[in-house]
């Protein structure tokens, strides 16, 4: 168990290096954020060589590199050069708004698939079944952000039930939410489903249902914590495709979060909220992904680590 | 020695006989899943309906010059935002689904997006699926350093998260076609390395691998006569969840204004064309997405029933 997290451990920080080394190199090909930030003042040469000592973009990209990883691990990203504030500040700031908007559309997709996974599973080969089949598939058939937009012009436009963008109260959140979630609730419903019905031809629920258990509690006890499993895995790999859809909800809903700030700091040449918001939300998915791999060894005690 | 050296010929002798009968019960083999293949795919009417609506999106795509009822490119600023059809009093047969912003006809767009939308999906998944069976075949088959190397690129890949990579991609050079491709092959090549990579570990095990490395085959040829058609499968099913992965990836990227130039018509870009008109020409948006949604669920339809013929173990239903 400790050997497995070292290494985990040990790979992480290899990622994480790869991937601030990645963006850190990228970013810099993007264009150069001096001349935008004085593009208004018409800048002498002086005004710019002096604009790039201040944020340290004077010396050589390796010497950059190293200078920037050095500062990072003590958690100081560097200044926004739009804000002059702290870069990993500015990102934290949005974080929550972010991680809300995904944990709800998470709940959407859970809250959606379950019972319609199980039913689907219990009623095998029903019109309900192939009903629910087909919906799951559309759900994983559209663009998160064109389902957003189609629950724009419904609800927002026509029917003015729910407000079309910003943040504030619940009912803000229930349109960026059901669309961000929606592809995950379809693949959510098809692998329980399939799941399920593995789990109940084994020899075991023959065995519990046998010895007289309840249907609800063969199903609850038994079928559906083993049919888990595959679930989990799944949850965990599509939180990063959560987040990055996150992006485009988030521009679509002008919804406060890291996905709006990066898209905006990219297009402003902001350096270090682009490294800083990079490199978070990758410790975000490598943390999510490792604790997924801890939860299999509560859900199934046959799995170990080593 | 002699002795022994007559004995590995004999079954060597042996060997080959009995690979060219299994090359011929394999042909055999193949030939009766064909079959079996069709006479399914008649008793599965979701998968008939994923073909139906593919065949009607390509056929859009191959011959759009001879059914689009206008140029897509033509602007008539007299014909702005003209509803579809059925919408009293502006709708006409002329333009059947409407038009956007500039007066070209949606439906004539939507019919000449369908070439440019399934065309980048298609290269672009082919050209990951090279990439990614290559490293996860090296990965496989040598292990130690080469593996490591490629595994680590993996989970960097898994953990950089791919919509912002593309914007900073598109922000260098620009949004283009080409860059669009390369931008969708780095984000999907990692799948099939992972599958691959997997198969071939439990692959080299087996011993009709072991047989053929002692018989003094090469390592290409390995890989290429007893590894490939072995996850031959595997890839197939990977292509096509991909296919549709990249259309609703393509999209989205295009909607973020990081697509193609803005002269080309794709199903995304016209998504984010109408995005500043969903308050008073909701077509503009309605149209492009139902035509992703209808390919994708078709792609995915299909799908599900090549995972059922070539792979009984992962079946569904």
């Amino acid at each position: 168990m400790w050997n497995y997290l070292i290494q985990r451990l040990f790979y992480s920080i290899f990622v994480l290096i790869g991937i601030s080394l990645i963006v850190f190199i990228t970013v810099r090909l993007t264009g150069d954020p001096v001349a935008m930030l004085l593009q208004d003042g018409n800048p002498s040469q002086e005004d710019l060589d002096e604009m790039r000592r201040l944020l340290d973009l004077d010396k050589p990209v390796p010497v950059q590199y190293v200078n920037f990883l050095a500062k990072a691990v003590t958690g100081d990203f560097g200044r926004s050069f739009r804000y002059s504030t702290p870069a990993l500040g500015l990102v934290l700031e949005r974080m929550p708004a972010t991680l809300k908007l995904t944990l709800a559309a998470m709940s959407v997709a859970v809250l959606i698939a379950f019972p319609l996974g199980i039913i689907s599973a219990v009623s095998r080969g029903s019109p309900l079944d192939f009903g629910v089949r087909l919906v799951s598939l559309i759900g994983i058939s559209m663009p998160n952000f064109w389902l957003g937009i189609i629950l724009i012009i419904i609800f927002g436009v026509n029917l003015r039930w729910l407000p079309v963008s910003g943040s504030g109260g619940l009912k803000y959140l229930i349109m960026p939410a059901i669309a961000l979630g929606s592809a995950l609730a379809g693949t959510l419903t098809r692998l329980l489903r399939s799941s399920m019905l593995d789990v109940l031809s084994d020899d075991y629920i023959r065995t519990a249902r046998a010895k007289g258990l309840s249907g609800r509690m063969v199903l609850t006890r038994h079928a559906l914590r083993n049919a888990l499993i595959p679930v989990l895995t799944i949850l965990g790999l599509q939180f990063g495709l959560l987040l990055g859809g996150a992006v485009i909800i988030e521009n679509v809903f002008a919804w406060p979060g890291v996905g709006r700030l990066v898209v905006t700091s990219i297009g402003l040449r902001d350096y270090p909220v682009v490294q800083a918001s990079v490199i978070l939300l990758a410790v975000i998915l490598l943390t999510v992904n490792l604790l997924v791999d801890l939860l299999y060894t509560v859900v199934d005690p046959r799995v170990t680590l080593d | 020695m002699a002795s022994s050296t007559q004995a590995n010929s004999a079954a060597l002798r042996a060997e080959l006989s009995a690979s060219q009968a299994a090359e011929e019960a394999s042909r055999a083999r193949s030939r009766r899943r064909w079959r079996r293949a069709l006479h399914s795919l008649r008793r599965d009417p979701s998968a008939i309906f994923g073909l139906i609506i593919l065949s009607i999106v390509v056929f859009a795509a191959l011959f759009a010059p001879w059914i689009s009822p206008h140029d897509p490119g033509l602007v008539d600023p007299l014909k702005r935002l003209l509803p579809p059809f059925w919408s009293e009093p502006q709708g006409s047969m002329e333009h059947i689904l409407g038009t956007d912003a500039v007066g070209r006809d949606i439906l004539s767009r939507i019919i000449y997006g369908a070439r440019i939308s399934l065309g980048v999906s298609l290269i672009s998944v082919f050209l990951s699926s090279v990439v990614g069976i290559t490293l996860g075949l090296i990965a496989g088959y040598y292990g130690r350093w080469p593996d490591a190397i490629i595994m680590r690129l993996v989970d960097i890949q898994l953990a950089y998260p791919l919509i912002l990579f593309a914007i900073t991609v598109a922000a260098i050079f620009g949004a283009s076609l080409r860059n669009l491709i390369v931008v969708l092959v780095i984000a999907n090549w990692v799948t099939y390395t992972r599958v691959v990579r997997g198969e071939v570990l439990v692959r080299r095990q087996t011993q009709y691998v072991e047989a053929a490395r002692v018989n003094g085959c090469r390592d290409v040829r390995i890989i290429r006569s007893h590894i490939l058609p072995n996850v031959f499968s595997s890839i197939l099913v990977i292509f096509t969840l991909q296919v549709a992965f990249v259309l609703i990836l393509e999209s989205g990227l295009s909607f973020l204004g990081l697509g193609v130039e803005p002269t080309i018509p794709t199903w995304g870009s016209m998504l984010n064309e109408g995005r500043n008109y969903i308050m008073t020409a909701w077509w503009l948006e309605t149209f492009p997405g139902l035509a992703i949604m209808f390919t994708v669920l078709g792609i995915n339809l299909l799908g599900d029933w090549i995972r059922d013929v070539l792979d009984p173990q992962l079946r569904i239903d």
